[in-house]
């Protein structure tokens, strides 16, 4: 299994990165190099073996459902890079 | 004695605080102008925040007037990793895309440490997300090893171990997601230790790969490992996965005693082109261990061959998906050009545009390709192959300790198959670089703590010990690390700087 550059390019948008030329050529050998390093993993059978997601056994953790303090929208705010009316603004997402 | 307090441990300076030789302001003062005489030709620190620490100490010194009785980190300078959040003070991950990111809360151990009284020196410098074992990935500058300045102080948490190692502050924290505390602490010859899994809130530490990220404590000695893990152990309410058990007194397991203790050599952990010097002070300090009443046996470990292509296929899933959210909306760095501006249509511009330009102008190389790997092995036709196999080896890799821990009470091995590589010897070849984790990825993937600690030198450079032992047993860790210690002088030792 070797990636070609348009794999690169289609994971890149997945990724949503705007690779350049050279990126996306260094990123092709890179990754297929590692993938091969990975081929070892399919030497061992795990057929019976569980899935490690987690290492400890909590799975859901609750807690009442009552009102908390929350951070002021000011606050929240304060690190966009563009706000407005209590808003972070971004650039268009729907047609006209 | 006031003049060179800097190269003091915390339980030192605390005595000397109680017993009041020495005020907060004096204390602190001392390692503010340690930082300047060092700083330009260490580079530990992102962010200095002289002031602030000045104001804390200021409080202890009333506190001290008042009557107060002080623990045992109160006014005592700490070091963090720019990966915390630390609420109006910079906190960038050493990348463009969070250049100018100030947090408006604390992560959980920034204050806990607060409510400790300790004081706050700066922020230090990592590998870009902590992705790295050298700090040479950072986006700002390279840190320098203290102990010989052409050498690299190990990753991803250089900058806090560099900065203990140079009494740059009296201890620091660190995240460790494959061996980012105990590998950069054994290149600088100090005292890192990764806890259990969930023994520390990972509120506030800026996600890498949630399943394995784990924060701790860089230090002068084992002492001082045990006193700031008493701070920052404990459930925390908002980190789901922080763990509902009791917290030991870690003071309590600094014992010189491993008589009846059975250790584990697992033969796995020398197989990486280990340098011999390193494998001979390994096996020495094992020896010592033996002649002070321990039982040690060769055993063997299979599965920890396959550690680094399952954490290469773990962690970069996990990062490609934490590391979405960096989009240019909510904070950090957001690209501005006409495609993104002057968009009047569908297609690839607007905001698609946008959030691909900002994470193309903001991430780092290395960044880049494990959000490539990790999304590749996430996506669909590929997810079983790759991601479900890598978990699924992971469990034998839990199950090969498990059993250990049946026979054994502590694993030694190296921390890392080297003593500290040379400032770009290792940039252009990712395996090789990638080699310096391999004996420390093991103990992410199934959960378990481990320390390292000085035991040697080659060339001038430190050797570092790695002691494991099954999950939450740190006090067994503590036990071992601290009877080998007072037993052995590498702590007399100090860089030249």
């Amino acid at each position: 299994m070797k990636l070609t550059t348009q794999d690169i390019e289609t994971v890149a948008y997945l990724s949503r990165l705007e690779l350049s030329e050279e990126e996306k050529e260094k990123l092709t050998g890179h990754i297929n190099r590692l993938l091969e390093n990975f081929e070892k993993l399919q030497e061992i059978d795990t057929s019976d073996v569980e899935p490690t997601s987690h290492v400890i056994p909590v799975y859901n953790v609750f807690r009442k459902d009552e009102p908390r303090p929350s951070l002021p929208v000011d606050e929240v705010l304060s690190n966009g890079p563009q706000v407005a009316e209590n808003c972070f603004v971004v650039p268009r997402v729907v047609e006209t | 004695m006031a003049d060179r307090l800097y190269e003091l441990t915390i339980h030192e300076l605390g005595e000397l605080l109680r017993s009041k030789q020495v005020s907060a302001r004096e204390i602190t003062q001392s390692f503010i102008d340690r930082i300047e005489a060092v700083e330009e030709t260490v580079k530990a620190f992102i962010t200095t925040t002289p002031e602030l620490a000045l104001e804390q100490a200021a409080a202890v010194d009333e506190a001290v007037a008042r009557g107060e009785r002080l623990g045992p980190l109160a006014g005592i300078p700490a070091a963090i990793k720019d990966n915390m959040c630390t609420r109006g003070t910079l906190t960038t991950c050493a990348s463009k895309i969070l250049y100018n990111y100030k947090p408006v809360y604390d992560a959980t151990v920034v204050e806990r440490l607060a409510s400790e009284r300790a004081v706050f020196l700066g922020k230090t410098n990592l590998d870009e997300f902590a992705m790295g074992s050298s700090t040479e990935n950072s986006a700002f500058f390279v840190t320098r090893n203290p102990w010989n300045l052409n050498t690299v102080p190990g990753g991803s948490s250089g900058g806090s171990a560099a900065a203990v190692a140079a009494d740059q502050c009296a201890f620091a924290l660190g995240s460790d997601t494959g061996g980012s505390i105990r590998q950069p602490a054994s290149f600088c010859g100090v005292v890192g230790m990764k806890p259990t899994y969930g023994r520390v809130s990972r509120y506030g530490l800026v996600a890498f790969a949630s399943s394995l990220d784990q924060i701790g404590p860089i230090t002068k000695d084992v002492t001082d490992c045990a006193l700031v893990m008493n701070a920052i152990c404990g459930r925390d309410p908002s980190d789901s996965t922080s763990l509902d058990v009791p917290v030991p007194d870690f003071t309590k397991s600094l014992v010189d005693d491993v008589r009846g203790l059975k250790i584990g050599v697992p033969k796995e952990f020398f197989a990486y082109g280990t340098d011999p010097d390193v494998e001979s002070a390994v096996r020495a300090a094992v020896d010592l261990l033996v002649s002070l009443g321990a039982q040690a046996d060769e055993t063997s470990m299979p599965s920890v061959d396959y550690g680094l292509p399952v954490y290469y296929i773990i962690a970069p899933a996990e990062c490609s998906s934490n590391l979405a959210r960096y989009d240019g909306v909510r904070y950090g760095l957001r690209a501005l050009s006409p495609s993104i501006t002057g968009f009047s249509g569908a297609g690839k511009a607007g905001i698609v545009a946008m959030f691909e330009q900002t994470r193309e102008q903001g991430f780092g190389a290395e960044v880049k390709q494990r959000i490539m790997i990790g999304t590749y092995a996430l996506s669909a036709g590929y997810y079983d192959a790759y991601y479900l196999k890598a978990q699924k080896v992971r469990t034998l890799l839990r199950r090969d300790f498990e059993k250990a821990f049946e026979e054994f009470d502590v694993l030694i091995t190296p921390t890392s198959p080297t003593v500290a590589f040379g400032i770009g010897e290792r940039s252009d070849d990712p395996y090789a670089m990638k080699l310096a984790d391999i004996c420390t990825i093991p103990a992410n993937l199934a959960g378990i703590p481990g320390i390292s600690i000085p035991c040697g030198f080659k060339n001038g450079l430190p050797i570092g010990l790695q002691i494991m032992a099954k999950g939450l047993d740190e006090e067994t860790l503590i036990r071992v690390a601290y009877t080998y210690e007072q037993h052995t002088q590498h702590r007399a030792r100090k860089p030249e700087i």
